[in-house]
């Protein structure tokens, strides 16, 4: 099989994957969108893995590794999201914005005052 | 003759000095004789080492201090007749000064700082006397400056204490930097900062630059010894306590501008051109000083102008070509200028005020201080130069001297040729020398007059108010106690017989350089002339000012209580204002010597400054604060974009990401 249809294939699931992560509200189709890009990764390592003929088959082992940490890491993130739904009643994640900075007016002429008094 | 003897003579008052400020604060009781102690015993030494050297030698040693490269710097000492002459009389006015001051300053809490900056200064005075070493001699002098700008702002709470201070300091220093030019010039030239070897380089020739050497050293001894144009200090210094003004701007401070010029004549006689410079210099100052002294109404002020005046004629000796003349009157001067300025101290106390014609309204002032009054009244006499007080021997051998150098054969005692001194220089010294002993025996009449002899008719003392920087006086109604009169009575023995030491050839003059200091008739007859003369002009226009006076009362139907304090200007009886007429409010002022100077100097300095504190507050400040506020701006717009959103970030990030790959697939 040439190379090019699993390739065209994860880039496919790759650029789905990255509109799901920016354009869903949901926190949980985010994350299924996450594993979406992270499959068509692994998709793309087996299928190098096979056209590069490789003996230690590294990029098989190497997409193996990537779904157990991928479970992993789902699991914790859909804990997480859990705990952020029981917690704020939501899990849009345009709302979940505590971490943010909240902006406050632009800060001309504080500072040359306190400098003046110190001169 | 032992080395330790003359070392010891500069540093026993500095290492009291040291003791002095280092118990003052905690150990006040031995303030007292930690001053006076050592500068007693050091103006012993001073007299003992005298002795010892004895007339028409001279003794060195030096020991090399740091070799610099150039011409070495030693510590050296030199010592002959004018540093044994000078250093008794520094000795003794300090002593008589440190032991007055025990009374005059009895209650200032600052007395121990006082007293260790005297001693200092007496050990800098000393150190200028003994140094044979240009440098050495410099660290000296510029201690003495230091120690005058503290001494002068002893009264720091006052405004006019901390001005003058400042301006002594400042204008000194202004005639300290050509100096210290000059003193490079002069060892580069000589190769050499011994003194003896830069006379011995004189005398041969080997100075390059002779004019640029002298004219150089003269702006530090206009500086130092207030001659003009660098004369405006000396009248202000008259802020500081009066010992002080008696120890340092009478006898011994300014008095080293003319001994280093003493020092120094063989150079001087090198150039033509800076003796006349310097006899221009005594002359004008001799002539306007005398004139300010005629029209001044603080009595510490007449006698600053008149130690201006003093110096000037000091100065055209030296100017004449002859240094004996100019030491032996720097030397009565000192003695009774010294004893003048104590005596104004005593009288100042007893009538609370400075002012002259405040006393004059003190009917029974003289019978207040007697010791003042007669010891005051010897020192005037010396002034003025009546026969036989030692101003008027001095006086004539600094008119004799000036003669001399008028006719072509100037009285240079070896130390260089009669044809070195142009009688260009003699005759402008001679001529306003000759003023001045008229315009000086007047103000000194004056000043006498005024002060101790007001009208016996006058109405009861009108309170003016008491005008004085001395904050610590003592109690008015108490005699004074005798710390403060004997030193009066011990400066008045050289004020009245100092001068008759020049009289044989075998005393002062083999001391000295062993020419004569005999007056000769024509000068004495002249001088004492002209001396006699101002006296009874001056007395003559009191006598008419008081009549006026009196007149002028009599015509105001006699109610000058109802008049209030009388302004300054229908002061009765001022000889001066009849004396001067239009001339009485610029000599009052200086003739506006400081007006100019605030016009020429100061303005464009204080313009300068502020120019300076522009730039600095809104040019370069403005930099500072621009980086600030740029960074907290920066700050500011990098925080809009933390809004929380992950998909915000993510989507900048892939934005970021297509941009990386793009541009590194277009540049490969």
């Amino acid at each position: 099989m040439h190379l090019v249809y699993p390739a065209v294939l994860a880039a496919l699931l790759f650029c789905v994957g990255v509109y799901g992560v920016l354009a869903r509200r949901n926190t949980v189709l985010v994350l299924m969108s996450v594993e979406l890009m992270l499959n068509a990764v692994n998709l793309n390592l087996v299928a190098f893995d096979a056209w590069l003929r490789d003996s230690l088959h590294a990029g098989q082992a190497l997409t193996l590794f990537t779904i157990t940490v991928a479970a992993a890491e789902i699991g914790l993130g859909l804990a997480v999201v859990l705990l952020v739904f029981r917690t704020k009643g939501t899990a849009d994640i345009d709302r979940i914005t505590a971490l943010g900075d909240p902006s406050e007016d632009a800060p001309a002429g504080a500072e040359p005052e306190k400098g003046q008094a110190a001169a | 003759m032992n080395l330790a003897l003359p070392v010891l003579v500069p540093v026993l008052p500095a290492l009291g000095a040291a003791a002095t400020l280092a118990t003052g604060r905690r150990a006040p009781g031995f303030a007292r004789p930690l001053a006076v102690l050592p500068v007693a015993a050091s103006a012993v030494l001073a007299l003992v080492v005298a002795l010892q050297l004895g007339t028409g030698q001279t003794f060195d040693a030096a020991t090399r201090l740091t070799p610099t490269g150039g011409p070495d710097i030693s510590l050296a000492l030199h010592l002959d007749g004018f540093s044994s002459l000078i250093s008794v009389l520094v000795g003794l006015v300090a002593t008589c000064v440190q032991v007055y001051s025990t009374a005059y300053l009895k209650d200032d809490p600052r007395y121990p700082s006082y007293a260790a900056l005297v001693s200092l200064f007496t050990a800098a005075m000393f150190l200028v006397v003994y140094s044979g070493d240009l440098i050495v001699l410099l660290v000296g002098w510029e201690l003495m400056g230091i120690c005058s700008y503290f001494l002068i702002g002893h009264h720091w709470e006052t405004a006019d204490a901390r001005s003058a201070s400042l301006k002594a300091f400042l204008v000194t220093k202004l005639g300290d930097v050509p100096f210290l030019f000059g003193i490079f010039l002069l060892g580069a030239d000589a190769k050499s900062f011994r003194i003896t070897d830069v006379l011995a380089a004189a005398g041969d020739g080997r100075l390059g630059h002779p004019t640029l050497i002298a004219l150089l050293l003269l702006a530090g001894v206009a500086g130092k010894s207030a001659q003009f144009p660098l004369h405006t200090w000396l009248p202000d210094a008259m802020a500081g306590p009066t010992p002080v003004s008696a120890l340092i701007h009478a006898a011994t401070m300014v008095a080293a501008g003319i001994y280093l010029v003493a020092r120094l004549l063989p150079v001087f006689l090198l150039s033509g051109a800076a003796l006349v410079v310097l006899s221009v210099m005594a002359a004008v100052t001799m002539v306007g000083s005398a004139l300010c002294a005629l029209a001044q109404d603080d009595l510490k002020r007449v006698l600053a102008y008149s130690t201006v005046g003093q110096l000037g004629y000091m100065a055209g000796a030296l100017a004449s070509g002859d240094r004996e003349a100019a030491v032996f009157h720097l030397v009565s001067h000192g003695a009774f200028k010294a004893l003048l300025f104590l005596t104004a101290g005593v009288v100042i106390h007893a009538a609370h005020t400075n002012s002259i014609s405040a006393m004059s309204r003190m009917p029974d002032l003289r019978r207040r201080v007697p010791d003042a009054y007669w010891t005051m009244g010897i020192g005037l006499i010396a002034l003025i130069g009546l026969p036989p007080f030692s101003g008027f021997f001095s006086k004539e051998a600094v008119l004799g001297a000036a003669e001399h150098a008028a006719n072509g054969e100037a009285i240079t005692n070896g130390l260089g040729p009669a044809s070195a001194v142009p009688s260009a220089a003699g005759w402008i010294v001679l001529v306003s020398a000759c003023a001045t002993a008229l315009l000086t025996a007047a103000y000194a009449t004056r000043l006498w007059l005024v002060a101790f002899h007001g009208p016996s008719a006058a109405p009861a003392a009108i309170e003016a108010p008491p005008y004085s920087p001395e904050i610590d006086e003592a109690d008015p109604a108490q005699a004074e106690p005798p710390a403060m009169r004997w030193p009066l009575w011990v400066l008045a023995v050289p004020a009245m017989g100092f001068g008759l030491a020049g009289l044989r050839s075998g005393w002062l003059p083999a001391l000295l350089d062993g020419g004569s200091l005999r007056p000769s008739a024509t000068t004495a007859v002249i001088g004492t002339g002209l001396a006699l003369a101002g006296v009874l002009i001056s007395y003559a226009a009191w006598r008419s000012a008081g009549a006026r006076a009196a007149l002028r009362q009599a015509a105001e139907g006699r109610v000058p209580e109802q008049a209030g304090p009388p302004a300054v200007e229908t002061l009765p009886v001022d000889p001066g204002r009849v004396l001067l007429g239009p001339l009485f409010r610029p000599a009052q002022h200086g003739f506006f010597v400081d007006r100019l100077y605030s016009a020429l100097f100061v303005a464009p300095t204080v313009a300068a400054a502020k120019l300076v504190r522009f730039l600095d507050r809104e040019v370069v400040e403005t930099y500072v604060r621009g980086t600030g506020t740029g960074a907290n701006l920066l700050g500011w717009a990098v925080r809009r974009a933390q809004t929380g959103n992950a998909q915000a970030y993510l989507s900048a990030l892939l934005a970021g990401v297509v941009l990386l790959t793009v541009l590194v697939a277009v540049g490969t």
